[in-house]
């Protein structure tokens, strides 16, 4: 109902758009929660430098991060040769390399979310729950989990919202293909590209208002009600 | 008998602490700020290890460095309040009262949810969250917590020190109640001297990471290492025994005491009552004869056991016969009695002196 309303270009790059921000959240979730953790409990040597090169996608233009994943992970890239000799794996101009590109653009949102829910967990909590007689895993289960969840659950919102608006790096890694890698924005840059796109770009940004209104209310509707749990 | 005898090492301050206590009983942690007492009380709760040393409680030793026994915290059963409360954010005051009976299921309780929350007054807190509890209320909720997980022994960490005098009013009842209620060894931290004398069977006395001394309440109160420590404002005798008439209309409740008989202002204190009392050793005239037409109720005769002197003047010890009491004069005055051991003396002090410094204890 919806792909006929909206028509099949635009409906292809909703859903593809979609499954891009949610497969590349499965690509960063437990790098960014491991980092994440790093950062926030343990005093690293390379802190700092950890610190900034999680925040490069942040500052570097979105082309140059493409480009630069390209060179590692392109079929003649050394990363990208070895993975695709010994797995068969090509990320380059695929699907999956969309989302690649689209988890480390929203990497930073990500580990920030997540850092901050840690660093606002009380690590005297975990010890009042030790001497209650909670053990590591029922400690993790009972008290660190349900306080820092609705922290990371805003952090994938935001990132997942984010991921859905991804273009430079996308292009850049894995193209323009339809159905591969056409995503709303690129299906948007496409369609101002064809003289008679008009109509189809003004589709395309009102769906993608629409998005990026609902994966914005989402996450302050998380982050509310964390600071109502919270008391603050 | 709680048996403590640790070392740990930290950068620019070594805890060197041994003691030995017996339970139940409330066991004192006393002592200035950065003493240790926070770090020997995390290391009796096992939050914290020694680099050597030994933690037994009863028969069990919670920690062993020498036979490599080390119980993990969580399976101690020592409850800790904290000087923070600690509550779970995420849980209801009951949430927080279950956390702990939850995982003490299985283990004999001594400690029944219904009464203690009527002991506590949390059933009007049940359904609030930690962040719309007063401090006085938060401390008493992690009172509950930590007693419904059933321990054998009970940590207090300055749990008074973040409340202001109201407050603190407002907890230390509840603190006497279960004391007298349950019979669980605690130990109570504490900087502030009249909470000792309010809760305290035994009293450690620690200082720049030592136990200088230790020993029941009453016979400490004659050790110089703690009336240096408390200072010529609130050093004296603490007294205990039992209130023989109560407080009448003159104003005067009398207490017996060793041989003799004291009068103290003990309003609402019954007949029969075990109490312990303070006399400061400022309030006490000494006099090396009887004296008449005094107003003074109090005259206790003696003989002096020892004179010391300190920077702030001569602190005499006066044997009155099965309990001693400490007198602090000048040296001027001193040097007119020509006061020495051996001597004859009267112990002079008011009955208001005792006012204020008086508290039941368990057992009346």
């Amino acid at each position: 109902m919806l792909s006929a309303w909206l028509g099949p270009p635009v409906a292809q790059a909703l859903w593809l758009s979609l499954a891009v921000a949610l497969r590349s959240l499965l690509f960063s979730l437990p790098v960014a929660l491991t980092v994440a953790w790093l950062l926030a409990r343990r005093r690293l040597p390379g802190r700092t430098a950890l610190d900034a090169l999680v925040h490069l996608p942040l500052v570097l233009p979105p082309v140059a991060v493409g480009y630069l994943l390209l060179l590692l992970l392109g079929t003649r890239g050394p990363l990208g040769a070895w993975l695709n000799s010994t797995f068969g794996i090509r990320l380059a101009f695929t699907t999956a390399g969309a989302a690649l590109a689209t988890a480390v653009m929203t990497f930073p949102l990500l580990v920030r979310a997540m850092r901050l829910s840690l660093e606002g967990l009380d690590p005297g909590l975990e010890e009042a729950a030790r001497t209650l007689g909670a053990s590591r895993l029922d400690r993790f289960a009972s008290v660190t989990l349900p306080l820092v969840l609705p922290g990371i659950l805003a952090g994938l919102v935001t990132a997942f919202a984010a991921g859905l608006g991804e273009f430079g790096a996308v292009i850049t890694f894995a193209a323009n293909i339809p159905g591969v890698s056409r995503t709303l924005p690129l299906a948007l840059y496409t369609a101002m590209q064809s003289p008679d796109g008009d109509a189809q770009a003004m589709q395309l940004v009102l769906v993608s208002c629409v998005l990026g209104l609902l994966g914005v209310s989402a996450a302050e509707l998380l982050a509310r009600r964390l600071r109502r749990r919270l008391g603050r | 008998m709680l048996a403590v005898n640790v070392r740990k090492a930290r950068p620019g301050f070594t805890l060197e602490a041994q003691f030995a206590a017996p339970t139940p009983g409330v066991i004192a942690l006393f002592g200035p700020s950065g003493s240790g007492k926070t770090t020997l009380v995390n290391l009796i709760s096992g939050l914290l290890a020694p680099d050597q040393g030994y933690v037994r409680l009863g028969d069990a030793a919670l920690t062993e460095t020498a036979a490599g026994i080390d119980v993990p915290p969580e399976r101690r059963h020592i409850g800790y309040v904290f000087q923070d409360a600690r509550l779970f954010p995420h849980l209801s005051v009951l949430g927080n009262l279950r956390y702990g009976a939850r995982r003490a299921r299985g283990r004999a309780a001594f400690v029944a949810f219904d009464e203690l929350v009527a002991l506590l007054g949390l059933a009007p807190l049940l359904a609030r969250r930690p962040h719309q509890l007063s401090g006085g209320e938060r401390q008493r909720v992690a009172l509950g917590r930590a007693l419904l997980s059933q321990p054998r022994l009970l940590l207090l960490d300055e749990p008074l020190a973040a409340l202001d005098a109201a407050r603190r009013e407002e907890v230390l009842p509840y603190l006497e109640a279960l004391r007298d209620r349950y019979a669980l060894p605690m130990v109570y931290v504490s900087h502030q001297f009249e909470e000792v004398l309010r809760l305290a069977t035994h009293l450690v006395l620690l200082q720049g990471g030592r136990v200088l001394a230790h020993g029941p309440v009453s016979a400490m109160s004659l050790d110089p290492a703690l009336q240096a420590v408390l200072g010529p404002d609130l050093s004296g005798t603490v007294l205990e025994g039992v209130v023989s008439r109560a407080q009448g209309p003159d104003d005067t409740a009398e207490l017996r005491l060793g041989a003799g008989t004291l009068q103290a202002s003990l309003p609402g204190v019954p007949a029969g009552a075990r109490v312990r009392l303070q006399v400061l050793a400022r309030d006490v005239i000494l006099a090396t004869q009887p004296v008449q037409g005094l107003s003074v109720r109090n005259a206790l005769p003696g003989t002096v056991r020892e004179v010391r002197s300190d920077q702030f003047g001569a602190l005499v010890t006066v044997d009155v016969g099965g309990a001693q009491v400490l007198a602090r004069i000048s040296r001027r005055a001193l040097a007119a009695l020509a006061l020495k051991p051996g001597d004859a003396a009267w112990c002079l002090f008011k009955v208001i002196s005792t006012r204020g410094h008086t508290f039941r204890l368990p057992g009346s």
